[in-house]
C-alpha cells in the first residue's frame, strides 16, 4: 500500500476585484494532479516558477485546502479532516520551508523552538526533553550550544540544519522539503543534501523533494514528477533520465541547464517566451503555446498523462 | 604580434568598510585584467567579494563608510576611475561601463514606462533628440528580442514577465553602447529555460556589438556556458585566475576543485551518491584565519598553511593561483 496517494487534485485560487469583490478569475494552480508515494521512496517535484509544485507539497500536508480530490495518508483519507483529526498525523508529516530564516522565529532561541515542538506533541517524558535536543543537534551537525543561540546568530546553512532538525523532532514518517537548498551556496547545498541523505536512511523517511533545480533532484531523489502549469506532464524515474525523458518540456530542461564543462558548451535555448499564465491557461496540452513540436492536435486535445513503463508516465500526443 | 591592451585594469583594489564592530576589508589586494570582447566570470560564494568588487568599478558604494587602499587602482582609458570627481564618473558610469542587477523588478522604477527608462540613459549621456530617443528605445527592444517594441516601450515594468524585465535592464544598459557591461548574477532570479535565453542574448550582443562582459555569478554551469576567463575569489580574495578550460579541467587551488565537485552531476553512476563537500563555513571577515584563509577547510592544509598567507603566483601564462601546493602543476 502506497503511503500517500494522491487522485486528481485541484487547487483553484480564486482572484477577487471590481468594486463587488467578486471573483473575476481563478489561478489554476493545480489541474487534475494524481501519483504515489510508496514508503521509504524520495519523489522529486520539478518545474519552473509558478507550476504549482509548491502549492501542490502544501496541499499534501493540509497547509493549503484542496478544491476537490483526494489525498490519501496510508489510506486514511486527509482531504476532509477536521483540526482535531489531524493533529496526531501533523506529527507524522512534516514541512521544511525554502527560506531558512523566515521559517524560524526571530525572538526564540534555537533551544526554545525546539522544546515547543518536543512539548506540545510530548515526544518525549518531560525530564529528557534536553538530552533529547542535544543528540538531535547532534544528528544534524551542530553543537549542543547551539540551543541558546538566536537565528541571526547562525548562518544559511546552520539555520537550515536547525530546520531539519525542528522537523525530525517530533519523529515524522513523511517530510515535505520545499526548495531547502535553493537559497544556500553550492558547497553548503552539499553538505544539507548529504545531511539529508544520511537521516532519510537513518530514520527511514519518506520524502518529497521539491525543487527548481533538476540537477539536485535526479541527484537526490529515487523518482521525479516533472510539472508545468499545474500538470504533471512527465513522471519517470531519476537513475537514467537523459535517457529516459521523452516529453518534450523535461528535455527541454534538461538542455537548457548549462553543463559545467566548457568543451560542452551547447545551444542551450530550446524554448521561446515565457510561461503562460494560470490565470488563463491555453486549451489544449498546457505546454503547446512553447512546444518545439506542437501540431494542430496538441491545441484541440489535452493529452492524458499515460502509463507507459513501470515507473514511467507521460502526457503528450507525439509520445504515442 | 601586439600585446592585446587590456580595457580595464584592476591593480591592488582594497576596498574596506566602516562598520560598528571596526574596519573590514571585504576586498583584499585584487587585481585582474578585462580585455575588450572578452567575458571575464568572477565566481565565488556569498560574502567573498565579487559584488563589491564590481561595486568598486562602477563607484556605487557608500561613500561614507567605503575607503579604498591608497595603492588601489583602476584604470579605464588612461585615468584611475578611484580619484575621479563624482562629475566624471558620471560620465563613464552607465555611458561607457555599464551594469545590470540580479533583481530586474528593483532595477526598475515600478512608477514609469520602460520607454521614459531607456531614455532616461540616452538623456544624459546623448544628444539625440526626443524623438530619436524615442526611436533608439523602440531599436534597444528590439535589440533584446521583446516582442511589439512599439507598444511595450509603453508598458510599466510589472506588466512585463521577470525575464522580459531583465532583457529591458541590458537594453537600458546597452543603450549607450557601453565599452563594458557588468553582469551582477543577472540570471539567478530567473527560471532555467529564461535564463538559457538570456545568456544566449548576452551572448549575441557581445558579438554584435563588441561589449566586453564581466559576469559576476555562484553559479559554475553558468561560468562554463558563456566566460573566456573566469576569477575565483574566496573571503575577499582572488585564489585562482585562469582560463575558463583550465578553470574547470585542470583547477590548481583546492578551493576550486572542491568548488567544482560540490556540484551534483548528471547521468547514471552519479546518482544517489554522497556529494563530496568542503566542511565547514566560509569564514567571517571580522575573524579572518591567520595563513591562508581556506585552510581550516583544505583537505590538503599543511603547517605552511597555517602560518603563511601564499602569494598569488604566476606558475603559467595567464594563470595565477593562491596556494603553497598548488595542483595540476604541469611543467
Amino acid at each position: 500500500m502506497a503511503m500517500i496517494q494522491v487522485d486528481n487534485l485541484v487547487k483553484h485560487f480564486p482572484v477577487r476585484g471590481g468594486i463587488l469583490n467578486r471573483v473575476v478569475a481563478n489561478v489554476h494552480a493545480l489541474n487534475g494532479v494524481s501519483f504515489e508515494i510508496e514508503r521509504g521512496e524520495t519523489v522529486g517535484i520539478v518545474g519552473e516558477s509558478g507550476c504549482g509544485k509548491s502549492t501542490l507539497g502544501k496541499t499534501l500536508v493540509r497547509l493549503i485546502e484542496a478544491t476537490s480530490g483526494t489525498i490519501r495518508y496510508q489510506s486514511e483519507e486527509i482531504t476532509h479532516m477536521s483540526h482535531s483529526e489531524l493533529m496526531p498525523l501533523r506529527r507524522e508529516m512534516q514541512f521544511i520551508f525554502q527560506d531558512p530564516y523566515s521559517a524560524l522565529n526571530p525572538r526564540m532561541t534555537a533551544g526554545g523552538m525546539l522544546r515547543e515542538v518536543i512539548r506540545f506533541h510530548k515526544v518525549v517524558p518531560a525530564d529528557q526533553v534536553e538530552s533529547y535536543i542535544d543528540s538531535l543537534l547532534g544528528k544534524v551537525g551542530m553543537s549542543a550550544d547551539a540551543k541558546k543561540k538566536f537565528p541571526h546568530e547562525f548562518s544559511g546553512g546552520q539555520r537550515q540544519r536547525l530546520n531539519i532538525a525542528r522537523a525530525l523532532a517530533v519523529k515524522p514518517e513523511f517530510i515535505v522539503a520545499d526548495e531547502p537548498v535553493s537559497a544556500l551556496d553550492v558547497s553548503i547545498q552539499a553538505q544539507i543534501l548529504n545531511l539529508l541523505m544520511d537521516l532519510k536512511e537513518e530514520f527511514s523517511l519518506t520524502l518529497l523533494f521539491i525543487s527548481h533545480d533538476l540537477k539536485v533532484i535526479e541527484h537526490f531523489c529515487d523518482r521525479m514528477l516533472v510539472m508545468y502549469l499545474g500538470h504533471v506532464v512527465e513522471e519517470l524515474p531519476c537513475d537514467d533520465i537523459l535517457e529516459k525523458a521523452r516529453h518534450p518540456y523535461t528535455q527541454a530542461l534538461l538542455k537548457s541547464n548549462p553543463v559545467s564543462d566548457p568543451d560542452e558548451r551547447r545551444e542551450l535555448v530550446l524554448l521561446e517566451g515565457d510561461v503562460p499564465s494560470p490565470r488563463n491557461p491555453p486549451s489544449g496540452c498546457p505546454f503547446v503555446t512553447r512546444c518545439p513540436i506542437a501540431e494542430t492536435r496538441c491545441s484541440a486535445e489535452m493529452p492524458t498523462l499515460k502509463q507507459k513503463d513501470e515507473g514511467y508516465r507521460v502526457s503528450c500526443w507525439a509520445v504515442e | 604580434m601586439d600585446q592585446p591592451q587590456p580595457i580595464l585594469k584592476v591593480t591592488q583594489l582594497s576596498t574596506c568598510f566602516r562598520t560598528d564592530q571596526g574596519e573590514v576589508t571585504a576586498v583584499d589586494n585584487v587585481s585582474f585584467e578585462l580585455f575588450s570582447g572578452e567575458s571575464l566570470g568572477i565566481v565565488g560564494e556569498s560574502g567573498c567579494g565579487k559584488t563589491v568588487t564590481s561595486k568598486s568599478i562602477m563607484r556605487l558604494l557608500p561613500e561614507h563608510i567605503t575607503r579604498f587602499k591608497p595603492e588601489s587602482r583602476i584604470e579605464f582609458d588612461n585615468a584611475n576611475l578611484l580619484a575621479l570627481g563624482e562629475r566624471a564618473m558620471r560620465e563613464v558610469r552607465g555611458n561607457r561601463i555599464a551594469m545590470i542587477f540580479q533583481e530586474p523588478m528593483t532595477a526598475l522604477n515600478p512608477v514609469f514606462k520602460i520607454g521614459w527608462q531607456i531614455e532616461e540613459a540616452l538623456k544624459y549621456h546623448t544628444k539625440l533628440s526626443r524623438n530619436q530617443r524615442r526611436e533608439r528605445a523602440i531599436e534597444m527592444l528590439r535589440l533584446v528580442e521583446i516582442p511589439n517594441p512599439d507598444q511595450r516601450v509603453n508598458e510599466y515594468p510589472h506588466q512585463l514577465s521577470g525575464g522580459m524585465r531583465q532583457r529591458v535592464v541590458i537594453a537600458i544598459a546597452l543603450c549607450c553602447e557601453p565599452d563594458i557591461l557588468i553582469a551582477d548574477e543577472p540570471t539567478t532570479a530567473l527560471d532555467v529555460t529564461i535564463q538559457a535565453q538570456i545568456l544566449r542574448l548576452m551572448d549575441e550582443l557581445k558579438k554584435k556589438l563588441g561589449t566586453a562582459i564581466m559576469l559576476i555569478t555562484h553559479d559554475l554551469g553558468v561560468i562554463a556556458q558563456v566566460c573566456d576567463r573566469v576569477v575565483v575569489m574566496y573571503a575577499g580574495q582572488i585564489v585562482e585566475t585562469a582560463s575558463v578550460h583550465d578553470i574547470f579541467h585542470r583547477p590548481q587551488h583546492p578551493y576550486t576543485k572542491a568548488l567544482l565537485e560540490s556540484i551534483p552531476k548528471s547521468g547514471k553512476q552519479e546518482h544517489g551518491k554522497r556529494l563530496p563537500t568542503i566542511e565547514g563555513i566560509v569564514p567571517s571577515l571580522f575573524d579572518l584565519p591567520v595563513g591562508c584563509r581556506f585552510h581550516d577547510r583544505c583537505q590538503l592544509a599543511e603547517d605552511r598553511c597555517r602560518d603563511e598567507m601564499p602569494q598569488l603566483t604566476t606558475p603559467h601564462d595567464n594563470r595565477d593561483v593562491r596556494c603553497h601546493f598548488p595542483l595540476n602543476e604541469t611543467s
